[in-house]
């Protein structure tokens, strides 16, 4: 089985490509939602992925979408390609160290990096983001240093950054847990009567999980203002998207009485524009959102599993040739936007980052033995109090014994 | 008046109203909390008088309505969340273990998660199946989780504002046969510690522990043991997250003999800790091994067999009658 094996899954290329008529009105929100019927379901798609932009006078389908990038200068161009260039780098970097024994982990996102980078410079700073595990490019948006995304894949912490300094929050690994966490604090945004928006991370392998599904309810029934970003990466550890649904994963979102869309996630530019209406509709008060990017994981789940027993070579293949980074390369090139002395600079920074990483990662301490009982309760535990005590003395039994 | 005589029920709803109105950040959630004002009625009124963003009638999704309190909690609410009964719990179970539970430890003490969940629980109702299980040491057992259970009105009151009050998750199992057993409170009386154990009733020759449902069930049985010239301590422990075994301890130690009592299975369930550990603790002072009285490794039965299956009187007296034996 491969991605192209099934229309509900094969991705749209440059042309032909037509919502139907009314759609994405944010007027009418549900109407946002293709036609359930669909053989080839749209996508939103501003850059293709030769690195030509779709104008509006060719492409009607995109005239919902293309004013919220309206905006973007070449600087700002050349700024997203920097953030993905560096993402990925890092995120090559974190493979190495994983395959080096310094992580016990890492889950890479290599080739999502469009999907993240766009729909997270589309957040504002008083927005709140729910991650999964393996939004590195978002945390990037957001100002995590990224180093602090390893501790936990090194083993020592289970998160490692303030989430309230960044709006970020703290990775989730239970997939889909974190689109409730989203919707609640959504609510709590609208309870607020603030204008900021709430973004849920998640994948399709968690939109099978019920949690999911409740989230997408309780959203729709409060109006919250929440957007749901789904990487449809095609693969959910070794499970293709055939074993998740039976119709394209942003048609769900019809079902519960909200708009979804399918962008192409590995345009930079859709995903910017894209999650930029989306999140205009969540600050207007006109609920939640479900935004599928349809992208590709070009790495594997996780370095644990190995892509080359479940998925065949050809796949990987076609989906490199709409990689995210080159065909914005492609663009700037094409366009004058950038020259090579440009890229050959970011080549250096991004070398540098690579080497910070390492050399953070080298030198992060263990955490203190104690750090164990620590935390366990906000108010205090006798039994926490008790065995942090029995703990200690043993330690101590040790020390001056020999 | 300070001195009120109230029902559990209305200690409960008393309770939350005064939460409600000292703090505005203080939310009831669930299913049916608002026109219907809960199942039992505990949260009766208080959409109309808090409305409908206080006071939330939730879809029918447990693990939905426990993960959004979560967001809540994280946007600086305080959620007290109403689950329907104790067998509906467990859709939600993932949201309470994985995620509430781990949130301040993970966050490295940032985050705080101020929630509760109340569930009414144990049997003695006549309910179907799923409405009366006793689920209390699936929680107790989780690391990041608080668990208490008041006994009687007075506590009903004010363990329930202290839990709200808690920045720690606690899960507030509320014994729904007694909802309607009335005692008094006093609203202006300065509250015991939420995780103190409290003894009950004062006695020589054995203590018997119990929290919730049973501490009726075990005075009653030390009344009965008072005729036949026994004395009995009873220990309320309120909290089985965590247990005081500080007061507990105190009490063994002066009568020397110990029976644990609850509904919930006997096996690895709370009284098999308490065993363990007041083994530990007075082991030269027992006359007597820990003996536990609950329910057993089978399914709750079906309501016309739950007298048989709950510890009543004439069970528990046994087992006062074994230790003494030793």
């Amino acid at each position: 089985m491969t991605v192209e094996s099934t229309a509900a899954r094969k991705p749209r290329r440059s042309s032909g490509t037509k919502r139907p008529a009314g759609a994405a009105s944010a007027a009418k929100p549900a109407a946002a939602t293709a036609k359930t019927h669909d053989a080839e379901p749209q996508l939103v798609q501003l850059l293709t992925p030769e690195g030509e932009r779709r104008e509006v006078a060719d492409h009607p389908d995109i005239a919902e979408f293309a004013p919220y990038v309206a905006d973007i200068t070449t600087e700002d161009l050349r700024g997203l390609y920097r953030d993905m260039v560096m993402t990925r780098r890092f995120d090559g970097e974190a493979t190495a160290l994983q395959r080096q024994g310094e992580l016990g982990l890492w889950a890479s996102l290599l080739g999502q990096e469009a999907a993240q980078i766009g729909s997270g410079r589309a957040l504002r700073d008083d927005d709140y983001v729910f991650p999964t595990y393996r939004e590195h490019g978002v945390a990037w948006c957001r100002g995590v240093d990224p180093t602090n995304l390893l501790g936990m894949f090194r083993g020592v912490n289970h998160g490692g950054w303030d989430p309230t300094t960044n709006n970020f929050h703290l990775y989730t690994i239970v997939i889909g847990s974190q689109t409730l966490h989203a919707t609640g604090y959504a609510m709590g945004v609208a309870k607020d009567g603030a204008d900021s928006a709430v973004i849920a991370y998640f994948g399709d392998g968690a939109s099978s999980q019920g949690d999911v599904a409740e989230a997408f309810t309780f959203s729709a029934v409060y109006n919250s203002p929440v957007v749901f970003f789904c990487q449809n990466n095609q693969w959910a550890i070794s499970e293709p998207t055939e074993r998740q649904m039976r119709v394209p994963l942003y048609q769900r979102a019809q079902g519960f009485g909200f708009p979804g869309v399918r962008v192409d996630g590995n345009d930079v530019l859709a995903c910017l524009a894209v999650t930029r209406w989306a999140l205009e509709r969540a600050r207007r008060g006109e609920g939640p959102t479900l935004v599928e990017a349809f992208t590709y994981r070009m790495g594997a789940h996780t370095t644990s599993d190995d892509p080359t027993k479940y998925r065949r070579d050809e796949e990987t293949a076609a989906w490199e040739a709409k990689d995210p980074i080159l065909r914005l390369k492609a663009h700037l090139l094409a366009t004058g936007g950038a020259d090579e002395a440009y890229f050959e600079q970011l080549e250096v920074e991004s070398e540098a980052l690579g080497k910070r990483v390492r050399e953070v990662v080298r030198s992060m301490p263990d955490p203190d033995t104690m750090a164990i009982f620590e935390n366990v309760y906000a108010d205090g535990h006798a039994l926490v109090d008790e065995e942090r005590a029995q703990f200690a003395a043993y330690i101590a039994s040790f020390e001056g014994g020999e | 008046m300070a001195v009120q005589k109230l029902t559990i029920a209305k200690a409960l709803n008393d309770s939350l109203r005064k939460a409600l109105e000292e703090d505005p950040k203080v939310l009831i959630m669930g299913e049916d909390v608002g026109k219907l004002g809960g199942v039992f009625r505990i949260t009766d009124g208080l959409q109309k008088d808090f409305g409908e963003e206080r006071v939330i009638d939730t879809p029918l999704a447990e693990s939905g309505i426990v993960g959004t309190a979560i967001g809540l909690a994280l946007r600086g609410y305080r959620p007290v969340v109403e689950i329907q009964f104790d067998g509906f719990v467990f859709p939600a179970y993932d949201q309470i273990v994985t995620q509430l539970a781990k949130m301040h430890a993970r966050s490295l003490g940032t985050i705080k998660m101020p929630v509760v969940i109340r569930i009414p629980y144990a049997g003695g109702i006549g309910a179907v199946e799923h409405h009366s299980e006793s689920p209390e040491t699936l929680f107790a057992h989780v690391p990041g989780l608080k668990v208490v259970s008041p006994s009687n009105a007075s506590d009903a009151y004010w363990m329930l504002q202290q839990a709200i009050l808690s920045d720690d998750p606690v899960i507030f199992f509320e014994p729904k046969r007694r909802y309607w057993d009335k005692g008094e409170v006093d609203v202006e009386a300065i509250p015991d510690a939420l995780h103190g154990a409290r003894v009950a009733r004062t006695g020589t020759d054995i203590t018997l522990a119990a929290y919730g449902p049973m501490v009726k069930v075990c005075l009653e049985a030390a009344a009965a043991a008072a005729e036949e010239g026994k004395s009995v301590e009873v220990v309320d422990l309120r909290s089985m997250s965590p247990i005081d075994f500080d007061t507990l301890q105190a009490s063994v130690e002066r009568t020397r003999r110990l029976v644990v009592v609850h509904e919930a299975p006997v096996f690895l369930g709370v009284g098999s800790e308490i065993a363990a550990r007041i083994t530990e603790r007075c082991f030269y002072h027992l006359e007597a091994p820990v003996l536990r009285v609950g329910g057993y490794h089978a399914p709750y039965p079906p309501a016309r067999l739950e007298d048989e299956y709950l510890p009543g009187l004439d069970r528990v007296l046994d087992a006062v009658d074994r230790s003494l034996a030793y």
